[in-house]
């Protein structure tokens, strides 16, 4: 890459608002997903009990049942949000800083 | 002449089949004639697909990326085959019919990894890449010590993962088929070189689709007959199965035994999965960072829906395997109070189809086992033929000064060496305790391959001296954890006690490199360390936006 196309990108409000709000909801998805993570396996490390007790007293399936499904699907739905966003959103602003730098 | 190689070859491989169909019954197993018609259907069609590719897999960019222009959807049903491995469909149900809740616990780490590579990794490695994730981490390092890291850390990842592919794939045919030991490994390690060797990424792209079609097809299958016993109330089945093995199914059981174990495992995993080479070269082929991005979002929704059934499957084989005398080793009842599975409990899923699909259903799940360790293993070999060819010798030896044809060439016959080595170990390991090898596998690729790969994207300051000494520190530290820790040092040297007390040793290994490649890449105030954070820059813009990234080829 020539380095006057560096500095033009670099200098794009467009590249900048992109790099700002992706960069942040990356993070945030990810830290979101280490949290819901850690929190299940440190429950399972200090307060193995907690995920034993049935959801009901007639029944035998128990809070980690649902918890641990839950954190399956919890997982895919932030593949789908961060796609969803990331191929609408940040695609258009990443095409105008394509577009604008075209004639270089 | 292609063509008649072709058909040589496939009556070769009947051939050999029929050939041990037969030995198998003089070893005492039941002829699994289905099982065996099936899996010569699925090997006849996957040598058509590798024709096919064949003649379409004209360049190295064709070989290693089966030229780019594979969709999201397929390259996340690939990825998913790629980790749906015969280990992890056997073993996790068989884990879940052993100790019930903690196979859940064990699948969900198995997950994680997915979104944070979606967020993280996927696309600055679609953007900065080519062929391997060695053409990232030396984007603007010096190529020749930081391809030599990489492929070494790829090379060792992918030979650890076939030894435990292999001694599992002789060992499960023995029991499925009836074939020798020998005769099944050589069988898979044959097939492996074929698909690789003539059809490239695009015949192994195809046969792990197929192949995962397969088995998610197999597995809902199997899970919708156990819940139609249970009038598709999870509540009945779970009160039958506790009925049977006791409440303690239900909870969180032995398997995470301390925080640090827990923690450690949890980073082996999710870092482990950022840094396996076959997997990180399924992100080069697709076309851009918003197909990449959509293989995320379909490959962890494969996956997720396949642990999902592999509980029910495990469960399913609670109800209708346990206590089926059919299913067990009444034999050893006497000796050990209780009789166990036939084959040990990876066997549960495999008792299971017999359970809901007799013979027929037992031959096409038997049948689908044997093709998920073919198309696991040829993604491995691929992946471990271009670290040698396009970062070793293409990149060390070459210097890049290399064309095309002969760099394919080069990968071709490295896949060859791979698949005789895979062949080799697999029968010199049939007898030796190889439970280390897939943890240590993963210890690798989260400690050598995964922070050089990360810091190389996101971090400026990271120099050559820098990666080169904290990833080999990781590496270095991973083996050494591995071999003082309770399963080598305790279980296979004979020691009394662990030096290193902890079964995963990511946690420890992983800071290592971290730390180790901090210090040394701050402490460098060499020229080419100010070079290289002044590349940065348009490295960071490319891994970005995608401007300047290599796009799919034109046919």
């Amino acid at each position: 890459m020539k380095k006057e196309m560096v500095e033009k990108i670099k200098n794009d409000p467009n590249y900048q608002e992109l790099i700002s709000k992706r960069s942040k909801f990356a993070i945030t998805l990810t830290i979101i997903m280490l949290v819901v993570y850690f929190a299940f396996i440190l429950v399972i490390a200090f307060d193995p009990a907690l995920f034993g007790t049935p959801l009901s007293s007639d029944s035998v399936t128990t809070l980690g049942i649902p918890v641990g499904i839950g954190v399956i699907v919890f997982a895919f739905i932030l593949t789908g949000i961060y796609t969803k966003r990331a191929n609408s959103e940040f695609d258009d602003l990443n095409n105008k800083i394509k577009d604008s730098i075209k004639d270089l | 002449m292609i063509n008649r190689i072709f058909l040589f070859l496939i009556l070769g491989a009947v051939a050999v089949l029929g050939a041990g169909a037969i030995e198998g019954e003089a070893v005492k197993q039941a002829l699994n004639i289905p099982a065996i018609v099936m899996f010569v259907i699925f090997v006849g069609a996957t040598l058509g697909i590798t024709y096919w590719a064949a003649k379409r897999t004209k360049s190295a960019k064709d070989f290693y990326t089966a030229g780019g222009g594979i969709t999201g959807f397929q390259n996340g049903m690939a990825i998913a085959g790629d980790y749906m491995s015969a280990a992890s469909f056997l073993g996790i149900s068989g884990l879940v019919y052993l100790n019930g809740y903690d196979g859940l616990i064990y699948s969900i780490g198995f997950l994680v990894g997915w979104p944070i590579i979606l967020f993280m990794i996927a696309e600055p490695l679609r953007n900065l890449g080519k062929y391997t994730f060695a053409d990232v981490a030396s984007y603007r390092l010096r190529q020749t010590p930081i391809r030599i890291l990489a492929a070494s850390g790829s090379i060792a990842t992918v030979i650890l993962y076939l030894i435990a592919q292999m001694v599992g794939s002789g060992k499960l045919i023995q029991l499925l088929f009836g074939l020798q030991y020998e005769v099944a490994v050589i069988i898979v390690g044959v097939l492996m070189i074929l698909y690789v060797t003539f059809g490239g990424m695009l015949a192994t792209t195809w046969v792990q689709i197929i192949k995962a079609f397969l088995l998610l097809s197999g597995a809902t299958f199997m899970a919708v007959a156990v819940m139609a016993h249970y009038n598709f109330n999870f509540g009945e089945l779970f009160a039958h199965a506790t009925e049977l093995k006791g409440i303690e199914i239900m909870s969180p059981g032995g398997l995470v035994s301390d925080p640090i174990s827990a923690i450690s495992l949890a980073v082996a995993l999710i870092f482990g999965v950022a840094g396996l080479p076959h997997i990180l070269m399924r992100f080069f082929t697709v076309s851009d960072a918003k197909e990449a991005r959509k293989s995320v979002f379909y490959a962890t929704g494969f996956i997720g829906y396949f642990y999902f059934l592999t509980f029910i499957i495990g469960f399913g084989a609670i109800v209708m395997v346990f206590q089926n005398p059919q299913y067990l080793d009444v034999a050893k009842q006497a000796i050990s109070g209780g009789a166990p599975i036939l084959g040990g409990n990876n066997m549960a899923a495999i008792h299971l189809s017999h359970a809901v699909g007799g013979d027929f259903f037992l031959g096409f799940i038997s049948a689908v086992a044997f093709a998920t360790i073919l198309a696991v293993v040829s993604g491995l070999t691929l992946a471990g033929a271009s670290a040698i060819s396009h970062d070793l010798y293409a990149s060390v030896i070459k210097k890049g000064q290399v064309d095309s044809i002969t760099e394919m060439k080069v990968s071709k016959v490295a896949t060859v060496g791979l698949g005789i080595v895979a062949i080799i170990m697999g029968i010199a390991f049939e007898q030796q305790n190889i439970a280390f090898v897939v943890g240590l596998a993963f210890a690798i690729a989260a400690s050598a391959n995964f922070p050089i790969l990360f810091l190389s994207m996101y971090w400026r300051g990271l120099t050559t001296r820098g990666a080169v000494i904290g990833g080999s520190l990781g590496l270095g530290t991973a083996v050494l954890l591995v071999i003082l820790g309770p399963i080598v040092w305790v279980d296979i040297l004979g020691n009394a006690e662990a030096i290193f007390p902890y079964k995963y040793p990511a946690l420890f290994s992983v800071i290592v490199a971290f730390v180790g490649t901090y210090i040394f890449s701050i402490t460098d105030k060499s020229q080419g360390a100010k070079d290289e954070a002044e590349a940065f820059e348009a490295q960071y813009i490319r891994a970005q936006t995608g401007i300047g990234a290599e796009g799919a080829s034109e046919h």
